[in-house]
């Protein structure tokens, strides 16, 4: 296997049409979402995870020429908006995309993910 | 090249330049007896080495290096002490002493050094793995090159360099693409590899079959490297075919039932089986049609059929199996007026289908060229010229189907033209021939 076994972190960015969420959160989501979070602590790898209010709760602040800019909304404006975040220390990409590839969001929208420094 | 006159791998993206001292990291091989003998460990053990090293410390930049370095020190030490019994084992040794040089003058952290130094005393291409896994560090560097996490072109950039130590600029010439783009691209391939984790492993068997697609493609174009031009005298890098086939074979025995892989293994093999008719006496392309196929290697081809027939018996047609089975129909053919040349014109609809790319169109286009007369052909290689601008084997197959059609002052520009472009002295040996049959002084 890999040789480098040093754990590696990752931040896993959970992603999707913000009007999807109930689909997500349905009945058979959450069973999902449980099994997920299930395996994840049978892997011992979590470390952090949160859900999101929508973006439509998002300040995004800018300080340009010494003045603070706060704009309403997100960052970006995309139709897919980050829903939630975890972050898992594991083996190494394969694992990861294996744990990203679990949870139910994926299924709709996506997860990226990225290494942490 | 192509079939009527060289043979074109339907993949080819370029040509690239050949000949010694490969390493970007500066390996002079010099000259003479002990420079032979050094670009000869050059071209065998490069890949090897990286291989082991990389298992050893993780770290392709410093595993590049390190390689390097033992190939300057075999130059120093070779003419001196005599060449080693085994330059391989004795490569990797020296490559990892430099690593772990490199590793204490950089004062690396413990991790790393320990590592190394655990693996310090193991011959060469013993990954002191799981058992199940073949002994050869290079598949699990292929597979690990090839990771889905990467751009293909990153993959078979990576593996180019990783396992045959190809110049970031030859590498950059067959892709054509600017030599920077090329060194940018492998220096974020190997900071994702690094930075993201991407295990340095053969796959899981479940994730296989995923796995291998961008594998068989790497392995395709190492062939053709080999196979077809490059730069210098040669007309063929007989060490990167041979590279090659023994991949091919190791991938194929790795998922025995994969067709594509049984498939790629034989389209290599049925053009290995030819390989020796394809240059004359001087170095000069010998194109198909002018071949002595008695000097053919019929036995091989034979088992390269049967390699074929076990994969098509999986009912799982994809690009390599079609182009294996456009091999065997010259490869069947005792003369080469035997060639059933509709039936290649028809296999090379179906490739379409799969990879609708201009220079499987060229190849068709010539197919049609022998199968309904030059005019036929012509009409196709204009319809997809404007795709191939810069290609080099566009100029030379007009040439050749202009020389069948009789227009022989066209022909003569357009053997000019791929004068100025070819690849290696056997190809430009072969087109000069030509020229001078059109213009008799």
């Amino acid at each position: 296997m890999d040789t480098m076994s040093t754990p590696i972190r990752y931040l896993l960015l959970i992603s999707a049409e913000e009007q999807l969420e109930p689909d997500i959160v349905d009945d058979d989501g959450m069973r999902r979402f449980h099994a997920w979070m299930a395996d994840l602590e049978r892997r011992g790898v979590l470390r952090a995870h949160e859900g999101l209010y929508p973006s439509r709760a998002a300040t995004t602040v800018r300080v340009r020429d010494g003045d603070v800019l706060r704009t309403d909304g997100p960052f970006m404006e995309t139709k897919d908006q980050i829903g939630g975040f975890a972050l898992i220390e594991c083996a190494g990409l394969d694992e990861a995309v294996e744990i990203a590839a679990g949870h139910p969001a994926a299924r709709f929208g996506q997860v990226e993910i990225r290494p942490v420094r | 090249m192509n079939d009527a006159d060289l043979s074109v791998p339907a993949h080819r993206v370029g040509t690239l330049p050949g000949g010694a001292g490969h390493a970007d990291v500066g390996v002079d091989v010099g000259d003479g007896e002990v420079g032979a003998a050094v670009a000869a460990a050059f071209r065998d053990e490069w890949g090897r080495v990286v291989a082991t090293l990389i298992a050893g410390t993780g770290d392709w930049d410093l595993a590049e290096e390190a390689a390097a370095d033992a190939f300057a020190a075999a130059l120093e030490t070779w003419p001196r002490d005599g060449l080693p019994d085994r330059p391989g084992a004795w490569l990797t040794t020296a490559a990892r002493r430099r690593a772990l040089d490199r590793l204490r003058r950089a004062k690396a952290g413990d991790a790393k050094l320990r590592l190394l130094a655990a693996t310090a005393d193991e011959p060469p291409g013993d990954q002191g793995d799981q058992g199940s896994h073949p002994p050869d560090d290079r598949l699990r560097l292929l597979y690990t090159c090839c990771h889905p996490a990467l751009a293909f072109e990153a993959q078979v950039a990576l593996s180019l360099r990783a396992l045959t130590g190809l110049t970031t600029a030859e590498i950059a010439r067959a892709f054509l693409v600017p030599e920077a783009t090329m060194a940018k691209r492998l220096v974020r391939a190997k900071h994702k590899i690094r930075a993201a984790a991407i295990p340095y492993r053969v796959p899981p068997p479940e994730q296989l079959p995923e796995r291998t697609t961008a594998v068989l493609g790497v392995v395709y174009l190492l062939f053709n490297e080999g196979y077809g031009a490059t730069s210098g005298d040669g007309l063929m890098r007989p060490e990167l075919t041979r590279e090659a086939l023994r991949l091919a074979a190791l991938v194929t025995e790795l998922l025995s039932d994969e067709p594509e892989a049984l498939g790629l293994l034989a389209l290599l093999r049925l053009h290995d089986a030819r390989a020796a008719t394809r240059t004359g006496p001087g170095g000069e392309l010998v194109p198909l049609e002018e071949q002595d196929r008695d000097r053919w290697d019929r036995a091989a081809a034979a088992d390269a059929v049967g390699l074929l027939q076990r994969s098509l018996a999986h009912e799982q047609p994809g690009p390599y199996q079609l182009q294996a089975l456009i091999a065997a129909c010259h490869a069947v053919a005792v003369r080469a007026e035997d060639t059933d040349w509709r039936r290649i014109v028809r296999l090379y609809d179906q490739l379409l289908e799969h990879q609708p790319t201009p220079v499987v169109r060229l190849n068709r286009a010539v197919a049609v060229a022998m199968a309904d007369g030059p005019a036929a052909g012509l009409a196709q290689v204009e319809a997809v010229a404007a795709e191939l601008v810069g290609y080099p084997l566009l100029p030379a197959t007009r040439a050749d189907l202009l020389r069948r059609a009789g227009d022989h002052t066209a022909a003569a520009t357009q053997y000019r033209a791929a004068l100025a472009v070819a690849g290696n002295d056997g190809e430009r040996r072969y087109l000069a021939r030509r020229l001078a049959e059109l213009t008799p002084s």
